[in-house]
């Protein structure tokens, strides 16, 4: 097995920023937007973004939610694995809201897929914009793209992508691994 | 994630704590996913459900056809009043009719203790006991425990009497198999013509002092007089019934603690308990119908996930 860095604290420092700094850009003051984080693992990526939304550059009354696609997924009873649900903790609704999904890797389009349905549980948005830390173009199964991304990745199907994050595995870092 | 130790519900005396633990939590994501302004997930869209009813039931079949629908299931229902059981079909042979439609789960009622067994044992369906005569009730049981884990937190330690008619109750074995599971303390009370012999042997006390009752739980879950199941006079009157073991607010009020008070409907209002007890606040019958409904989801869920495609 070997395994690569891709980003380092670093570099993922900067490229938050960024994102930060374009999600600003096309929402102003955030009062018609709402960060929906996906779970589990959007939810460290979402709550960073927040966080540095609301004490670095001053956005206030942020809306932050986190949304569990487990029973809206398309691969029930089609694996070997069993899907543990999380909770959603949606305490708004996003009717005529403009929702920014949050999640740190985007790969098949799937969970996207299955969220897109998920969130229209709590009404209709204005309209949906993807976020995502990690795109990993040419494994996509579905139509579907990031409107902001931290960074491209071309890895194969046998390789993946480790996103790590301080307050849960440690450090901040996203590997390639091979295995 | 874990999954369930069995491929049936059947009893919950086949059940490990660990599956109850693991129904529980799904139940939680259950329980918001049906207070959301839209019901409805789609995790069962190629599963077809047949609800089999051998035995009349109001609100179990409508818990679970609802609990079906919610999970986007398609479901089909099935009476024994108006079937060809009266004209003299099998069992085996009536649900294999059902089977060979392609259905992928069976829920059934069954006036005969075992028969859901007897099932699992000759069809290749999952199959979840909706109440076997007076042998088992699993969900109930369930949402029961599940209530009361939402009232009071937690379900180990606590004390809680099961009052009434234990000899007919399918309600009360499953119960008392749950509530073991999960560490609580168990205790019996009613007449001595409606407590089995050799209930005690299943690690319950057992009691005919309502109020002695009363003063010793947490948690009081009142069952109904089972007028249906009862061949032989097992007291002298239903008013003799209600002055003994009846629950009222008067008695309720002289106890020194607040206890909660359970009910597995459908109430017979002023025979086990009166209508101010009902409808107080130290009732939680409605919680226990609307939890229902995310119990069967969670269990549905879970054993269709064991369905292998």
């Amino acid at each position: 097995m070997s395994q690569k860095v891709l980003l380092n604290a670093t570099d993922i420092n900067i490229i938050l920023h960024r994102l930060a700094c374009q999600l600003i850009e096309n929402h102003k003051d955030f009062s018609n937007t709402v960060l929906i984080g996906l779970q589990p693992r959007g939810k460290y990526l979402a709550n960073r973004l927040a966080q540095m939304l609301t004490t670095e550059y001053k956005i206030k009354n942020l809306q932050l939610g986190l949304l569990d696609i487990t029973f809206y997924r398309d691969d029930f009873r089609r694996g070997d694995k069993i899907h543990e649900a999380n909770s959603t903790e949606i305490d708004f609704i996003v009717e005529d809201k403009n929702v920014v999904f949050i999640d740190d890797v985007l790969y098949t389009g799937r969970s996207i897929r299955a969220a897109l349905t998920a969130i229209q549980s709590f009404g209709r948005p204005n309209e949906i914009e993807l976020l995502t830390l990690i795109d990993r173009r040419f494994s996509r199964h579905l139509p579907i793209q990031p409107n902001y991304r931290g960074r491209q990745v071309d890895a194969i199907n046998e390789e993946k992508v480790i996103v790590s994050w301080k307050e849960n595995d440690g450090e901040d870092a996203v590997y390639l691994v091979n295995s | 994630m874990s999954e369930l130790s069995v491929n049936h519900l059947l009893g919950i005396k086949n059940l490990q704590e660990k599956d109850i633990q693991l129904i529980f939590e799904t139940a939680d994501h259950f329980k918001k996913v049906i207070n959301r302004p839209i019901k409805k997930v789609p995790s069962l869209r190629d599963i077809t459900i047949a609800n089999l009813f051998f035995e009349n039931s109001t609100r179990t079949k409508l818990s679970f056809e609802l609990a079906e629908k919610r999970l986007s299931a398609d479901v089909i229902n099935f009476s024994a009043g108006q079937s060809s059981v009266k004209k003299g079909e099998t069992l085996i042979d009536t649900v294999n009719n059902i089977l060979s439609m392609k259905v992928d789960m069976v829920v059934m009622r069954h006036p005969n203790p075992g028969a859901c067994v007897f099932l699992s044992k000759h069809i290749k369906a999952n199959i979840i006991n909706a109440g076997d005569g007076a042998h088992e009730h699993p969900t109930q049981a369930l949402l029961d425990s599940y209530s009361i884990r939402e009232r009071l937190g937690d379900v180990a330690g606590k004390n809680v009497v099961i009052v009434g008619d234990i000899l007919h109750s399918r309600v009360a074995l499953s119960n008392i198999y749950a509530l073991k599971l999960q560490g609580a303390n168990v205790m019996v009370c009613g007449p001595k013509t409606l407590l089995p012999k050799y209930i005690d042997k299943l690690g319950v006390k057992v009691e005919t002092n309502l109020r002695k009752a009363l003063e010793w739980c947490d948690v009081a879950n009142m069952l109904r007089v089972q007028n249906e199941r009862m061949d032989i006079s097992y007291f002298p009157s239903t008013r003799e019934y209600t002055q003994q073991f009846g629950v009222n607010k008067a008695l309720l009020d002289s106890l020194n603690k607040e206890i909660t008070i359970m009910h597995p409907g459908p109430i017979n209002r002023g025979v086990e308990i009166t209508s101010d007890v009902a409808d107080s606040k130290q009732a939680i019958i409605l919680d226990q119908v609307q939890n229902g409904v995310a119990v069967r989801m969670a269990v549905i869920y879970l054993l269709a996930s064991k369905i292998k495609q």
